[in-house]
């Protein structure tokens, strides 16, 4: 499998970051290069294995549902680019 | 005092032969002196040190001290610590002063009573083998300053390495404490998955990070690995078990020991003379009384394919919460908020962190999913079944940590492939949860080789005993770098 420059400009795309033709040209080689050593999984038949999505075999936890945390609003806005108002600020969505 | 181990400097500590800011400025001086050749340390903030030793001898005095209250350590700069900056090693979090604590950090401050000297340099993201993705720049090898310390807790063991910090701290998604604790000649211990609380911990790969230390000796790293644990219900895949003294074990005699070793890790792809350290290694624990057998981890060969789909599948998902809204960083010119999401993450993130992003947004999206994200997590599933398996006839599983000896600055920087392949025996212990260490075994060429062992689930105390007996007979774990006065 290789992957297609159009390929790389979509992915980057679904990831949200901005690519210039340079580097999804070199982003493209890399790419290839990393799924060509995932390529060797393929070889492997894994038919009726169960897929192991985590290390410990433990159900999620359950805690009642009430407040147990305190009100940090401004310590945690304090590291944000911009806010006003209790408000996290971003360019316009909605004309 | 620099070269103490911890239970001597608690000693001292406590017989007031020695206070906790005297302690603590003897390594900030030597931190201020060295770290501008080795770049181990990203930030250093001597009246924050200088408060919570003051706060450590107030402890000692009142005689409310822990075993490690005021000993000085260095905190990978992955672990969020309030009032601190917290950079990931990115420049996403360049000016990150985070505002709250990690349960690691919260342990070893308020409960532990323990002093950090600063936040060390590491791989961005901790995505890397060789600290050279690190936003803040290389950090070089004390055995060495033209070779790489390993990655990505790079800084941390370039720090106690060089003797800038006792101890540290260290996490390992694929190796990255056992890695770099076999270039620089340290111990080095990542627990089991679930042991030691990721929460504050910037998540890489969820289901594969663990946060452990890195000392000079095992003893060492059973005192710090017994303030890191415990269950958190902050971290939702925290495991609820008693406690336990992880030191309890450390003397206990080997005999009887199995050792089993994987054919797979002793045939080829590793460095001649490091694997004749391994063996000779090997061969001191059959005089200390352990036996040998042979082991087969026949998946092993698909560990490296199937983490770089599962831990960039984690990563993606994980790293889409840097977007410069909430923290971090925010490009300065932007359109829409599409537009401000793709500058942001474009000039914020390193290549190798975007590399990852994109294999992990390829492997997850529509029509690819079964072929390689469920496909790697069946092929981890047979991984973890080896190791079962292996289990059933030794104790402990014993291999090098690394197939070679820490390579040049630049060597591989240029091939991803290259560099993933360096962690290749480690990386088949975290895709299966067990705990693994590294240890001194000797060196090739004046720079030092790691002996991995692998344990059980929760065989962290057997482990630290077959280090630390290892370490009695041996003095690998002593020698230190030229460059230490």
């Amino acid at each position: 499998m290789s992957l297609t420059l159009e390929q790389v400009k979509r992915i980057a795309h679904l990831a949200r970051i901005e690519i210039s033709d340079d580097e999804a040209l070199t982003t493209q080689g890399h790419l290839n290069g990393i799924f060509q050593l995932i390529e060797q999984m393929q070889a492997v038949d894994t038919t009726g294995v169960e897929p192991m999505a985590h290390a410990q075999d433990v159900s999620q936890r359950l805690r009642e549902d009430a407040v147990t945390e305190v009100d940090r609003r401004a310590a945690y806005q304090a590291v944000a680019p911009e806010t006003e108002a209790g408000l996290y600020l971003v360019p316009k969505v909605i004309e | 005092m620099i070269n103490k181990s911890l239970k001597e400097l608690a000693q001292a500590l406590a017989a007031k032969q020695i206070s906790s800011v005297e302690l603590s400025t003897l390594f900030l001086d030597r931190i201020e002196r060295l770290n501008p050749d080795i770049n181990a340390f990203v930030t250093v903030d001597r009246e924050k040190t200088l408060a919570m030793a003051r706060a450590a001898d107030a402890r000692i005095a009142a005689g409310t001290a822990g075993p490690l209250t005021g000993i000085p350590i260095a905190q990978k700069d992955i672990f969020c610590a309030e009032g601190w900056t917290t950079t990931c090693g990115s420049k996403m979090l360049a000016n990150f002063v985070s505002p709250y604590d990690a349960t690691v950090i919260r342990k070893m401050h308020s409960e532990a009573g323990m002093v950090s000297l600063g936040k060390t340099n590491m791989d961005e993201f901790a995505m890397g083998s060789s600290n050279e993705t690190s936003f803040f720049g290389q950090v070089k090898n004390p055995w060495d300053r033209t070779r790489v310390p390993g990655g990505s807790s790079g800084g941390s063991a370039a720090a106690v390495a060089a003797r800038l910090a006792p101890a540290a701290t260290g996490t390992d998604t694929g190796g990255s404490i056992r890695q770099p604790a076999a270039l620089c000649n340290l111990t080095g211990l990542k627990p089991t998955y679930g042991v030691v609380s990721r929460y504050g911990m910037i998540a890489f790969a969820s289901s594969l990070d663990q946060g452990g230390p890195m000392a000079a000796s095992a003893e060492d790293c059973a005192l710090l690995l017994n303030t890191m644990v415990g269950f958190d219900e902050r971290d939702s895949t925290s495991l609820d078990r008693p406690a336990e003294d992880y030191a309890r074990d450390l003397d206990k005699p080997l005999n009887g020991l199995r050792i089993g070793l994987p054919k797979e890790f002793f045939g080829e792809g590793c460095d001649a003379e490091v694997m004749a350290a391994v063996r000779a290694a090997i061969a001191e624990y059959e005089k200390l009384g352990a036996t040998c057998v042979e082991v087969s981890l026949p998946n092993s060969h698909l560990s490296v394919p199937a983490y770089y789909v599962i831990a960039p599948a984690e990563a993606s998902s994980n790293l889409s919460r840097f977007d410069g809204v909430r923290y971090g960083y925010r490009a300065p010119d932007y359109g829409n908020l599409d537009d401000m999401y793709m500058k942001t993450r474009a000039q914020g993130f390193g290549a190798e962190v975007k590399r990852r992003i994109l294999i992990g947004a390829y492997v997850l999206s529509h029509g690819y999913y079964d072929a390689y994200y469920l496909q790697a997590q069946r092929i981890r599933r047979l991984i973890a079944n080896d190791f079962v398996e292996a289990f059933k006839s030794c104790d402990v599983i014993m291999g090098p940590t690394s197939p070679s000896t820490a390579f040049k600055l630049g060597e591989k920087a240029a091939d991803p492939v290259q560099m993933y392949l360096s962690d290749i025996y480690t990386i088949a212990v975290n895709l299966a949860g067990l705990p693994g260490m590294s240890i001194p075994c000797g060196f090739v060429g004046g720079l030092p080789v790691g002996l991995q062992l692998v344990g059980n689930y929760f065989a962290e105390s057997q482990l630290l005993n077959v280090a630390h007996r290892y370490q009695q007979a041996t003095d690998w774990h002593a020698r230190r770098p030229g460059m230490i006065d």
